[in-house]
């Protein structure tokens, strides 16, 4: 069966607040879609909710991963089915190595009653670890060092695009992957997005720039004003938005100028 | 003489004190006063023991040094001015603890060496089921390399024994008798330990362990071990394991002295983990001579309450002081812990990273001194304490002492409290771990300076202790 998420009349409260208040959107395999939107529209809302952060209280709506409704698991569940975010600012876990973590993202994958030389995920974990960071062009040293510990903007989101290759999730949500990303740095990141993000992933890029889209190309663009999709349409639309700004999409002109 | 003459010979020093001074039988007294602390304790067993008379004054001396001396009015003094000294024993021979079965050991222990994967010969070690640890073939070869690089590796009493000379000369020379209360008390009543002599120049590859030593008795109650590594040389001596040490005494009380001459370099590395119901005091401190290093690598995981703080005297120019310590505070259980360092020479250096994990009602107290005296000019001091709570009602607290009067002195000092944040654990849980395994894994990471300074195996061990340690949640 081909992979899908599928959003249907999300409504997402913060602290009380409702930020998204009904989105309905479908992702399948192979396609990426956009979801463009200015500061305080619901985008990291979106994501978190999607994923599972306990602080984001779904107030309606239905979350189904390959048909499954997913809304009510704890995040770790959803992860080992196939649903990844790669996170706009990732958290430093000191004294944890880059692969020591992804050792124990992979093993959380294997039956906890099989051994871990009877896996094969597990016995050919080295050598997946290093093709993926030959593959995205990444220091062997960042294997050992602690992780997002002291690493700079570009070395965290490189290293999100790493974990990806290894989860290979059915379905990535990558949240504002270009903030904070100088144009080369976007270059080396966008590249590994297309490296790793084949015909057997669907992909949800957030991002308030169209920037990124010069580089990953969507097939779906959909602008999110106020918690809410207003319009969606094809790579064309992120060019119109990038010509008029977020106010030709009814935002008021001073939320518009927040950027 | 043959070895086996030398030890019929050693287990027959004493036998004749019991008609000299009046004892129909040494034995048959300490088994009618098993408990409780007075002269006539000390007396019997400095004789059973065959002692030298400059033993013999030196603890009864101790005994009342210890009679003496108020008890600490810090720490914890709810616990401690609760020890009753009468129903302590004081001196237990093996083959009386031998006596206890493994039926008797508590199945929370049992099940740990279950987790742990202990070897069953040393689960009954370690239980004090078995006075040896029953790996004679291991035993033998490291005996074999030791005995040809010239190093003495035995246990304390038969270091006296043996090697009076040597022991007389460096015994309380670190730790007097009169230090404190518990070491008085312990240079009243120790009993076995370690003692350990490195001849210069010599580097002891492997690192020693008290199970490879002969005829290894069970952890004491009130061991004493002392360490002198002569000049060049290079040792990492391991106390304890990562298994609990099951006792059904509360009080331990060891003393352990260092010293590294010039050049030298001594690691000693500890994880203490007693069963819940013991008090552990113990006192412990290194001199370091001129460009000596010594680190102390110090791990606390079990007891009920533990006041520990190793020290390290920079006596010598260009000496090193380290001390790695991290302490593991369950619910109901208080690690006072620390470290002291005294500068005394120039160029001397040292750092301080302490780490601390209170869970539940655990409470885990940092104690630290660091004083650089005016000569140690040109000395460097790094201290960095850091605690992790978890759960809400853990506490902790930090009390640095720093006394800085040298001149030209760095000194670098940080202290951080933090807890496991929601975002870290969900940042985990979203790449499929656990919420549980998602916070042992953040443990794990903020005790991995300690860790990596451990052998592989020990690593390990810890890893899963802690994990053992993590179960049950956190509130």
């Amino acid at each position: 069966m081909s992979s899908s998420l599928e959003i249907r009349n999300l409504r997402v409260a913060v602290a009380g607040k409702e930020i998204v208040q009904g989105i309905t959107l479908t992702i399948r395999a192979g396609e990426k879609h956009a979801l463009m939107g200015p500061n305080g529209s619901g985008k990291s809302t979106l994501s978190n909710a999607l994923m599972g952060h306990p602080a984001y209280t779904i107030l309606s709506g239905e979350i189904l991963l390959n048909g499954e409704d997913i809304a009510k698991m704890p995040a770790d569940e959803r992860s080992r089915k196939g649903l990844f975010l790669a996170f706009q600012y990732p958290v430093a876990i000191p004294g944890v190595s880059v692969a020591n973590f992804l050792r124990s993202a992979v093993k959380a994958r294997v039956p906890k009653n099989v051994k871990d030389g009877d896996s094969e995920a597990m016995r050919g974990f080295r050598k997946t670890l290093k093709a993926a960071m030959d593959e995205l062009s990444i220091d062997p040293a960042f294997a050992t060092r602690y992780l997002n510990d002291g690493f700079s903007g570009g070395e965290k989101k490189r290293i999100e695009i790493l974990q990806m290759a290894i989860l290979k999730p059915s379905i990535a949500i990558l949240d504002e992957t270009d903030s904070g990303l100088d144009i080369d740095a976007l270059r080396v990141v966008s590249d590994g997005i297309n490296r790793v993000c084949g015909p057997e992933t669907g992909v949800l890029l957030i991002t308030h720039y169209q920037r990124l889209l010069n580089y990953v190309k969507p097939d779906f663009v959909h602008v999110l004003i106020h918690g809410r999709i207003v319009r969606s349409g094809g790579p064309e639309l992120a060019l119109e938005l990038e010509a008029g700004g977020y106010e030709s999409f009814g935002l008021a002109p001073d939320r518009a100028a927040g950027g | 003489m043959a070895p086996d003459d030398a030890q019929a010979q050693v287990s027959r020093i004493g036998d004749d004190y019991a008609e000299r001074y009046g004892f129909h039988d040494p034995s048959e007294y300490l088994k009618n006063a098993p408990v409780g602390i007075s002269h006539a304790l000390v007396e019997s067993m400095t004789r059973v023991k065959g002692e030298p008379e400059w033993m013999r004054e030196l603890r009864h001396k101790a005994l009342d040094t210890f009679l003496a001396k108020p008890m600490p009015t810090w720490g914890n003094t709810g616990l401690l001015n609760a020890i009753d000294f009468d129903k302590i024993h004081y001196y237990v021979r093996p083959q009386d603890r031998e006596g206890r079965t493994w039926e008797e050991v508590p199945d929370d222990i049992k099940k740990t060496f279950d987790r742990l994967g202990i070897p069953e010969a040393e689960r009954k070690f370690l239980a004090g089921v078995s006075a040896q640890y029953e790996s004679e073939v291991v035993y033998h070869s490291i005996k074999e390399e030791l005995t040809k690089q010239g190093v003495i590796f035995m246990g304390m009493d038969q270091g006296l024994k043996e090697h009076e000379d040597i022991v007389r000369k460096y015994f309380g020379t670190v730790i007097p008798v009169a230090d404190n209360k518990f070491s008085a008390l312990n240079s009243a009543v120790w009993s076995g330990g370690s003692f350990i002599y490195v001849p210069k120049n010599t580097d002891v590859g492997i690192p020693l362990q008290a199970y490879f030593r002969i005829n290894a008795e069970n952890m004491g109650q009130f061991e004493r071990t002392l360490i002198i590594a002569d000049e060049g040389s290079r040792v990492h001596y391991i106390e304890g394991c990562t298994a609990p040490i099951y006792s059904s005494d509360s009080l331990h009380s060891a003393v352990v002295e260092l010293i590294a001459m010039p050049g030298a370099h001594i690691r000693y590395t500890t994880i203490q983990n007693w069963s819940h119901n013991v008090l552990n005091l113990v006192t412990k401190r290194a001199i370091a001579h001129e460009n000596a290093v010594v680190e102390w690598v110090d791990g606390n995981i079990g007891s009920k309450f533990t006041m520990k703080y190793p020290c390290v005297y920079l006596k010598g120019e260009g000496a090193r002081g380290e001390i790695l310590s991290i302490a593991f505070a369950g619910d109901g259980q208080h690690q006072d812990a620390g470290a002291k360092m005294y500068h005394l020479a120039p160029n001397t250096s040292s750092r301080i990273t302490s780490k601390s994990i209170s869970k539940d009602g655990g409470r885990a107290t940092y104690r630290g001194m660091v004083r650089v005296q005016p000569n140690a000019t040109g000395s460097k001091v790094s201290v960095e304490c850091d605690a992790l709570l978890l759960g809400t009602a853990a506490r902790s607290d930090t009390y640095p002492t720093m006394e800085v009067s040298g001149e030209a002195v760095k000194v670098e000092h940080e202290a951080r409290i933090s807890k496991i944040s929601e975002e870290q654990v969900f940042y985990l849980q979203s790449r499929g771990l656990s919420a549980d395994e998602a916070r042992l894994l953040i443990v794990n990471g903020f005790i991995e300076p300690f860790t990596k300074a451990l052998p592989m195996e020990f690593a390990v061990e810890l890893n899963r202790l802690i994990e053992l340690e993590m179960e049950g949640g956190v509130g």
